[in-house]
Formats: structure tokens, C-alpha cells, sequence
């Protein structure tokens, strides 16, 4: 079996221990069998256990494995050991703009008070009829894209508009969750979820710059979702 | 008073719209100046003058003008908004910011019209 | 010094807020008692949400379905060993969940009718047991993730009290036995808390985590199962692991039965559809545990795939593109991902790979915990509730069917929720007192951690009990090998206890939460061990060398000695057996017979 050595530059913050902030270099060797970020980072931690970092599922769908790597943030789970270049240590860092708990571990409070602001449920007062609501395959089309999110976080911490009013503006994950519920045809509340969203900071501090298209590792697109949100206030105010 | 975080400043959509027009008016404005100079408007003083004191230039010069102003406010005060958090503080600076924007616009009109 | 315990009190505490959890916050949310729900991860990070293919409901949508043909197929897949009272209760309440499950807004992929989609799945049939039929409810190829969110979505609009990056750590029990709630450690800080409650529902999934190949994420380490078996309560059949057919060779990752639903073949190095062979009739769509066997017998005899001969193919490039897009996004991009192959263009390489507890802390179909006492074999254990994988109630018996998971948490998680919620509002204002010792399991065990000497690597123990699991009780089962392995895991039981871990920060130590997780696997991983060795037949996943398909025992089974319950007890490392609850609610019960697909 093949093996190679992988040298990493780790963000370190134990504040239990630590006065300030450092990059640790550390090595692991890895074989053909990993093939992910995240596996090497198992290894890793069997070398130094006091490494931090939060996984939960190793295939991209629970969103717990979100950081900074080599500048750009994606999860560690769905990052290939082939894409990094040879020689060169990989800097992992935690996600950007959001207070540090420990090593790569962020503290996500503000993230999803923004996700919890745009109500992100569905909003029907008529009485629950005995079977299910109906919807055309064409109406529920309209939801992809939009309910595939993971709520990892990769998104708004790449966002400068986050970084500089994440106690104000929503943040791409939250818009894209809000347009997910506007965008259901058994939602009522499209007025009410407008009118939430009205507001200089909360969905206009959006300037467009698509990092979060960017980094999406589902491969969404928050951006194309709040387009739709500001023409659909055009059309409402027009 | 109590701390709260306050949102819901219902003028959102009004100045991002705001905004993309006087965006589209300005790059009118831009390509309406760039076809005249380059039909040799500005080769001399006296035909530079024809230009801006003709009756529709003077207006399509007023609404840039306008515009322009009125995009810089939007602007300009997203700027305050982002860098300053006391709130008097803000304010004066949103109203000296208009002060200026308005005094700028008077001032270009004034040489509109004086022309 | 002992570290400070602070006291919370709440009228329930939920531990665990997959998608069990979730089910039984929305139920005593909505009816006004205070509850408080604690989750190792954020809600939406539990493990329902890598579910795939589907939730069964014989909603009809596309074909004539019925509940009684679901249970008719939940028994047959059970083997018999499930309780058909249990199994009648999930079926028939089974549209009335997925329902629910579409008011709160669960984004179900739609037919043009406009009613839920529905795909075929295996083990799945109409009338009696004839040919597939469409029950599976599905949102594309990620209808855990669909569901898992809904459900968060619909607690955060009933205001439900989240302790996010709380790892429960033991049951408290008073002298007698009632369940007054559970110790806990705030991640962040590294303190210690008690939930005090008259009502402990626990919802903490299954130890997929025991074997070295498995689909199941980090997080499922049994933690409810570990804490039952501390606080002297049994666990329930669980020597039955599914080994789901389709897990990518190498990465462990799912790829769901809903492939083959949408009409994947699998196939033998020499391109053969093998399927045919074992089972004529449901072919690809058998049931798990026997799509599994026939996957390794293709391989022991050497028709595997590959340099190393060791995987099969899971084919769907003979269907159109679109229909992969469109019905199984997730799955092709897991494949590119995790199989280094488009789906669209070249078949994925798959094993079967360690996928779902079928046992668990045994309960009725209430979602009560109970026990043997001296009057009835079932006797409830007041104040204590489980829902979900951790529990048997036992509507899977010894295979469970695909979809009948997220239908078995959403019921049950449902109906746990309802009984406490009942049982609350009978119960007096006051909480009983915490007993004297309440807190001593816990920090005898954290203590125990810190001062650790010259112990054992937390992830060298952990890789050794995963290899004995895999090697010693996995898809085919030996007889020596059981034997062999129950002295092995004895063996890797003592390193267990005694860990030791480099780091002792207080904040965010996973050194520490990963050293007490395998203080609840270590306790699943032995009642496997134990329990599989013991029973001396061949039923549903539990197949062993020694129990051959024989003319008085077809398949292996043996009704006679082995129609019973396995109980392991931690104390004394003991079995003892219940019998199988065959007579259903309100229906004949569905008899015994050879099981064939």
C-alpha cells in the first residue's frame, strides 16, 4: 500500500490553555484508503487527541465538518487528499467571522439565530386536510435548489456582508431557507416573510459578491435565491 | 433605553432600487457625453458650450446629476451604516452627508444654467 | 474535589433530537409541558438525515396498497421475530405519520396527480406477499434530510428547548427503579448537569460505530444503549445488525435500496444478474438480509469484482439520465464522490456494510421501556421511554425492512411522546427526589478518565473492538468465530475500562466525549457478542454456519427452541428470553411460515 506524508499548519485555541491563538505544523501519514480531508484528520487526532473538530456523517449531508481549508471554506468529508499539491502543508483554520470555541470548532449562535429569524417553517392556517396537500411535480421542482441546504455554514462565513453584520444581515444560508418557504406552494406567509426581510440590513446588505455560490458544497446557489426574493418585492411594490 | 437589535427599517427595496436605476441613467448619461465628445464636442470651448447649454443636454446633464446624488446617498450612508455604530453620530454624519450631496447638486446647476 | 452537578428540572427530558427525538419534542412541545431535548450534534446533524430512499406508508398513491399487506411484509421480514402487535400498530398508523410528516412541510417529491411519490422497495409487496409494490414516500434520493429538517423546522415553531452539544451521560434510577432523569456535560464548558424529569425518553439511535465498515456517521455510538445497560436495564435482539446490500466498497458511504427500486441490477464479475438466482420472484428487491448473503456468496465463490475480487456491481446505466437526476441526485453525486464513478456511465462498487441495529432498550408499542419483573415478562419501568433505533419494540424482529425505519421513528417517537404526555398529566406537580447516589455512576466514570495511568489508546481500543465485531459476527456467522470473539471483546471490554486520554482541557474536549462514547459501544458491541453466540439457529441477519437451510429447519430457523427475545443483562454479563408477541391488535395473526422471495 502506498503511503504519503501530509503536513498540515492547524489553527490551535485552547482557551483553557492557551493566552492566544496559534498554528501548530503537524504531520500524518496517510494511505490509498484515505481519501478525504476528514480521514486524515481521524488519523490525526489518533496522533494528538486534543485536536478539535466536529463530524459527524463522513458523506456531506449533516453539515458538522465545515472549515477553513488552505483559504477556502468546505467540508472536510467531501475535500480530496489528491487535490492539495505535493510539498506544500494544508492551513486549516476554523470558519471565519464566528466567535472560536476551541481548535476548528466555531461557535454557529449567531448563524442560526439569522436561520431561526426568517421563520423557517411552514406557515398554512387553513385547517390540515384528512390526506396531503397537493402540489404539482412542477410546484415541488421549484424547491430544489433550495431545501438540499445542510446548514453548514460554509456560505455566510464566506461572506464579507456576514462578517461585517452577522447580528443584522440574514446571510445567504438564512435567504436561501427563507426563499425555500416563499418558494413552497403550501406556504401562506410570502407577505408576512417579504415584509421580514424589508429592511436595508436584512436581506439588501446582499452586494452579490457570490462567495457563497462559490464555496456551496452541495452546490447550491443563495445568491440566484435571493435574486428571486428582491424581484419578487419589485413585483410586489410595483 | 434598552439594547435591542433593531431591524425592519421598511426601505430596503426602495434605495436597492433606488440604486440600479440611477445606476442605468448614469451609464446612459455616460454613453450619450462619450458619443458626443467622440463627434468632436469638446475640440473647442465655444462647441464644448454649444453642447451643455443646448435645452436637452442641460436636462439629461440636471437628471445625472440627480442621479448621481441620490446613488452616492444610498451609498454613502450604507458606508456609514457599516463603520459607525454610535447612533448621534451617525446621524450627523447622514445629515452632513446630505447637506454636501445637495449643496454639490445646487452648485452643478448653478453652472447648468448659468452657461 | 468532586466537580459541582447542577440541578435542572423539566416535566421531560428527550436525549437525542434525531429524528425520534424530534417526533416526541413536537408532541409534548405542542402540548405545553416543559421539555427540555439534549443532542451530542445540532439537530439537523443527527443521523436520520442520511437516510435515503424512503418512509413506507401504504398511502396508494400509484397502486392499490393496504396496512395489513405492509404488516403481512414487516412480519415476513421480521422473520417472525417481530411483535405483531407492535408491527400493526406502525403499519396502520403509518399514513396518519406521513401525513403529518407533509403538513409540516416536508418537500415529498410529487406525482402528476399531485399526491406524495412513491417508489418500490425491497421486501415490499402487495397483496400477501405477490410482487412489488410502490409504498416507499420518497424526496429524491434524501428523504432522511427532507424529513430530519421538517421536523426541526416544526420545533422551532413550537418553541422546543434545545440543549445543543449536550452528551447525555447516565440514567438515574431510584431504589425503585423509577427513572428520574440523566446526568449530562455541557461540551462547551465541560460542566456536569442533571436533567431532573418525571418523563426520560431516550432517542439516542443505534452503535453502528461497533463494526470497522459502516454506513452509520461518528455519532452513533449506542450512548442510549450504554446508559440502559449501566442502570441494570436489558437490551433487546442484539445479536440482529442489518447489513445493508450497497454501501461503496472501501468508503463505507450508503447507496440506497431506492437504486434498486428505480431499477438497479446488481451484478457478478461475470455480468451476471446473480439476484435471480437466490431470490425469482423480488429478484434485486428481496429483503436486506438476503440481497447481503447472496452478495457474499458471490464473492466467497469467487465471483467478485475487481483487482482483489471483493465487491459486486450495483448497475443503473441502463437507465436514462434524466431519472438518475431527477430521483437519485444524492446517490450519483456519492458516487463521484466516495466510488470515484458517474453512475450515468459506469456501475458503483458495492459490499454490504454494517447498517442498522434491529435490537435495542426493549419497549412496548407505547413506547414504554420494559423489563421482566415478577408478575409479567413486560413490566413497565416507570418514567422511562425510548423511540427510534435504540429501541425494540419489536416491530423488525431479526431483519428489518428498507423504509420501515423512518416510519418506525416517526411512530413511535409519535407515540412515546403521547404516552408521556399522558402519563405527565397524571403524574403529581412535585418531581420525586433525586436519590443520594445519583450522580455517583457518572462521576466515578468521568474520575475514573482524569486520572487514568498508563492506560489504553482510546482509538487503538476502539479499532480493536471494530475489527473483532467485523470479523467475528458479521454478515455470515461462525459458530467457533462466535465462540472466539466473545473472549475477544471480554478482552478489548477491560482495556475499555481503562482508557486514558492526553487531553483534559474542560472546554470542547472530544478526547473526552470520544472515551465515554466507547463506554456505551463497548456495552453493545459485548450483548452483540454475547447474545449471537447463544442463539443457535439461523433467523433473518443471524445466520450461522452451524444452523444450515434443512428440511425440519428451512433456512436454519428453529421455531421450536429459538422463537424468543434475546435479553442481555450488563450484570453478570446474563441472557435471560421473552417470548414473541404473535397476536396482533385487532387481525388474525400472521402465521409462521418458511421465508422465501
Amino acid at each position: 500500500m502506498t503511503t504519503r506524508t501530509l503536513h498540515f499548519k492547524i489553527y490551535r485555541y485552547d482557551p483553557d490553555q492557551d493566552r492566544k491563538p496559534y498554528l501548530q505544523d503537524i504531520s500524518v501519514e496517510v494511505d490509498s484508503n484515505d481519501r478525504k480531508l476528514l480521514d486524515a484528520l481521524v488519523k490525526l487526532k489518533a496522533k494528538d487527541d486534543s485536536i478539535a473538530f466536529r463530524r459527524s456523517c463522513r458523506e456531506g449531508v449533516c453539515g458538522s465538518d465545515a472549515m477553513n481549508i488552505n483559504g477556502k471554506n468546505g467540508l472536510a468529508c467531501l475535500t480530496d487528499l489528491a487535490s492539495f499539491p505535493e510539498g506544500k502543508p494544508i492551513v486549516l483554520r476554523p470558519l471565519p467571522g464566528l466567535p472560536v470555541i476551541r481548535d476548528l470548532i466555531v461557535d454557529m449562535t449567531q448563524f442560526f439565530k439569522q436561520y431561526h429569524s426568517i421563520k423557517p417553517y411552514l406557515i398554512n392556517d387553513d385547517p390540515p386536510p384528512e390526506r396531503e396537500r397537493l402540489q404539482s411535480p412542477e410546484e415541488r421542482e421549484e424547491l430544489n435548489g433550495l431545501y438540499e441546504c445542510i446548514l453548514c455554514a460554509c456560505c455566510s462565513t464566506s461572506c464579507p456582508s456576514f462578517w461585517w453584520n452577522p447580528d443584522k444581515f440574514v446571510g445567504p444560508a438564512g435567504l436561501l431557507a427563507a426563499y425555500r418557504f416563499i418558494a413552497d406552494t403550501r406556504d401562506q406567509a410570502t407577505n408576512e416573510r417579504l415584509d421580514n426581510l424589508e429592511d436595508p440590513y436584512r436581506l439588501f446588505r446582499c452586494h452579490t459578491i457570490m462567495n457563497c455560490v462559490d464555496v456551496c458544497p452541495k452546490g447550491l446557489n443563495p445568491t440566484k435565491a435571493i435574486g428571486k426574493i428582491k424581484a419578487m418585492m419589485v413585483q410586489r411594490a410595483i | 433605553m434598552v439594547k435591542r437589535n433593531l431591524v425592519g427599517a421598511h426601505y430596503g427595496l426602495k434605495d436597492w432600487l433606488a440604486q440600479r436605476i440611477t445606476a442605468v441613467i448614469m451609464a446612459s448619461y455616460t454613453l450619450i457625453m462619450a458619443l458626443a465628445l467622440l463627434s468632436g464636442a469638446g475640440g473647442s470651448f465655444e462647441r464644448w458650450r454649444a453642447l451643455m447649454s443646448a435645452g436637452p443636454m442641460r436636462l439629461a446633464t440636471f437628471v445625472f446629476i440627480v442621479s448621481l446624488c441620490w446613488h452616492a446617498w444610498v451609498g454613502v450612508r450604507d458606508i456609514w451604516m457599516d463603520y459607525v455604530k454610535p447612533t448621534g453620530l451617525r446621524l450627523a454624519l447622514h445629515v452632513l452627508t446630505l447637506i454636501a450631496l445637495i449643496g454639490y447638486a445646487g452648485w452643478a446647476m448653478q453652472i447648468l444654467w448659468r452657461l | 474535589m468532586k466537580p459541582k452537578v447542577t440541578v435542572r428540572k423539566f416535566d421531560a427530558v428527550i436525549v437525542g433530537a434525531g429524528g425520534a427525538g424530534l417526533r416526541a419534542a413536537i408532541q409534548l412541545s405542542e402540548s405545553g409541558f416543559k421539555t427540555a431535548v439534549l443532542t451530542k450534534v445540532f439537530p439537523t446533524r443527527s443521523h436520520t438525515v442520511a437516510a435515503q430512499g424512503g418512509v413506507a406508508a401504504s398511502l396508494g398513491n400509484s397502486e392499490e396498497d393496504h396496512w395489513h399487506w405492509h404488516m403481512y411484509d414487516t412480519v415476513k421480514g421480521s422473520d417472525w421475530l417481530g411483535d405483531q402487535d407492535a408491527i400493526e400498530f406502525m403499519c396502520r398508523k403509518a399514513n396518519e405519520v406521513v401525513i403529518e410528516l407533509e403538513h409540516y412541510g416536508m418537500p415529498f417529491d410529487r406525482l402528476d396527480n399531485g399526491r406524495i411519490y412513491q417508489r418500490p422497495f425491497g421486501g415490499h409487496m402487495s397483496n400477501f406477499g405477490e410482487k412489488p409494490v410502490r409504498r416507499s414516500c420518497a424526496a429524491a434520493d434524501r428523504t432522511g434530510h427532507a424529513m430530519l429538517h421538517a421536523m426541526y423546522q416544526r420545533n422551532v415553531k413550537a418553541n422546543t428547548q434545545f440543549f445543543v452539544e449536550w452528551m447525555a451521560l447516565d440514567l438515574i434510577r431510584d431504589q425503585e427503579g423509577e427513572v428520574l432523569g440523566v446526568t449530562a456535560l455541557e461540551m462547551e464548558t465541560g460542566e456536569l448537569y442533571a436533567f431532573h424529569a418525571k418523563a426520560t425518553i431516550f432517542a439516542t439511535g443505534g452503535a453502528g460505530r461497533i463494526f470497522h465498515s459502516s454506513t452509520n456517521a461518528f455519532i452513533n455510538t449506542g450512548d442510549g444503549l450504554g446508559m440502559a445497560a449501566r442502570a441494570g436495564i436489558p437490551l433487546e435482539d442484539m445479536e440482529f445488525w442489518q447489513f445493508h446490500p450497497t454501501g461503496v466498497a472501501g468508503a463505507g458511504v450508503l447507496i440506497t435500496e431506492g437504486v434498486r427500486g428505480e431499477g438497479g441490477i446488481l451484478r457478478n464479475s461475470q455480468g451476471e444478474r446473480f439476484m435471480e438466482r437466490y431470490a425469482p420472484n423480488a429478484k434485486d428487491l428481496a429483503s436486506r438480509d438476503v440481497v447481503s448473503r447472496a452478495m457474499v456468496t458471490e464473492i466467497n465463490e469467487g465471483r467478485g469484482c475487481g483487482p482483489n475480487k471483493d465487491y459486486v456491481l450495483l448497475d443503473i446505466t441502463h437507465l436514462e439520465p434524466d431519472v438518475i437526476m431527477k430521483r437519485l441526485p444524492g446517490i450519483r453525486e456519492i458516487a463521484i464522490q466516495f466510488a470515484g464513478v458517474d453512475p450515468i456511465k459506469a456501475p458503483i462498487p458495492v459490499v454490504p456494510t454494517c447498517h442498522y441495529q434491529m435490537g435495542g432498550i426493549p419497549t412496548n408499542y407505547h413506547g414504554q421501556v420494559v423489563v421482566p419483573g415478577k408478575r409479567t415478562q413486560n413490566e413497565i419501568v416507570p418514567g422511562f421511554y425510548a423511540a427510534g433505533e435504540c429501541a425494540c419494540a419489536s416491530v423488525h424482529g431479526a431483519n428489518r425492512l428498507g423504509t420501515n425505519s423512518l416510519l418506525d421513528l416517526l411512530v413511535f417517537g409519535k407515540s412515546a411522546g403521547e404516552t408521556a404526555v399522558e402519563e405527565l398529566k397524571k403524574s403529581p406537580k412535585a418531581h420525586k427526589d433525586l436519590p443520594a447516589d445519583a450522580f455517583d455512576r457518572t462521576l466515578e466514570r468521568l474520575n475514573r478518565l482524569n486520572t487514568q495511568k498508563d492506560g489504553a489508546n482510546v482509538h487503538e481500543t476502539r479499532l480493536a473492538m471494530q475489527r473483532t465485531m467485523q470479523k467475528h459476527a458479521g454478515v455470515f456467522r461462525f459458530a467457533h468465530l462466535l465462540k472466539e470473539g466473545v473472549e475477544k471483546i471480554l478482552e478489548v471490554q477491560k482495556a475499555v475500562n481503562q482508557t486514558e486520554i492526553k487531553d483534559k482541557s474542560m472546554v470542547f474536549n472530544t478526547a473526552r466525549i470520544e472515551a465515554l462514547e466507547l463506554d456505551n459501544m463497548i456495552e453493545a458491541a459485548v450483548a452483540t457478542m454475547v447474545s449471537a453466540e447463544a442463539r443457535k439457529e439461523s433467523r433473518g441477519a443471524h445466520v450461522r454456519d452451524d444452523c444450515p437451510d434443512t428440511p425440519e429447519h428451512p433456512n436454519g430457523r428453529d421455531d421450536d427452541n429459538w422463537l424468543k427475545h434475546t435479553l442481555w443483562f450488563k450484570e453478570g454479563n446474563r441472557l435471560e428470553y421473552k417470548s414473541v408477541n404473535l397476536r396482533p391488535l385487532t387481525v388474525d395473526t400472521i402465521p409462521l411460515k418458511k421465508r422465501a422471495y
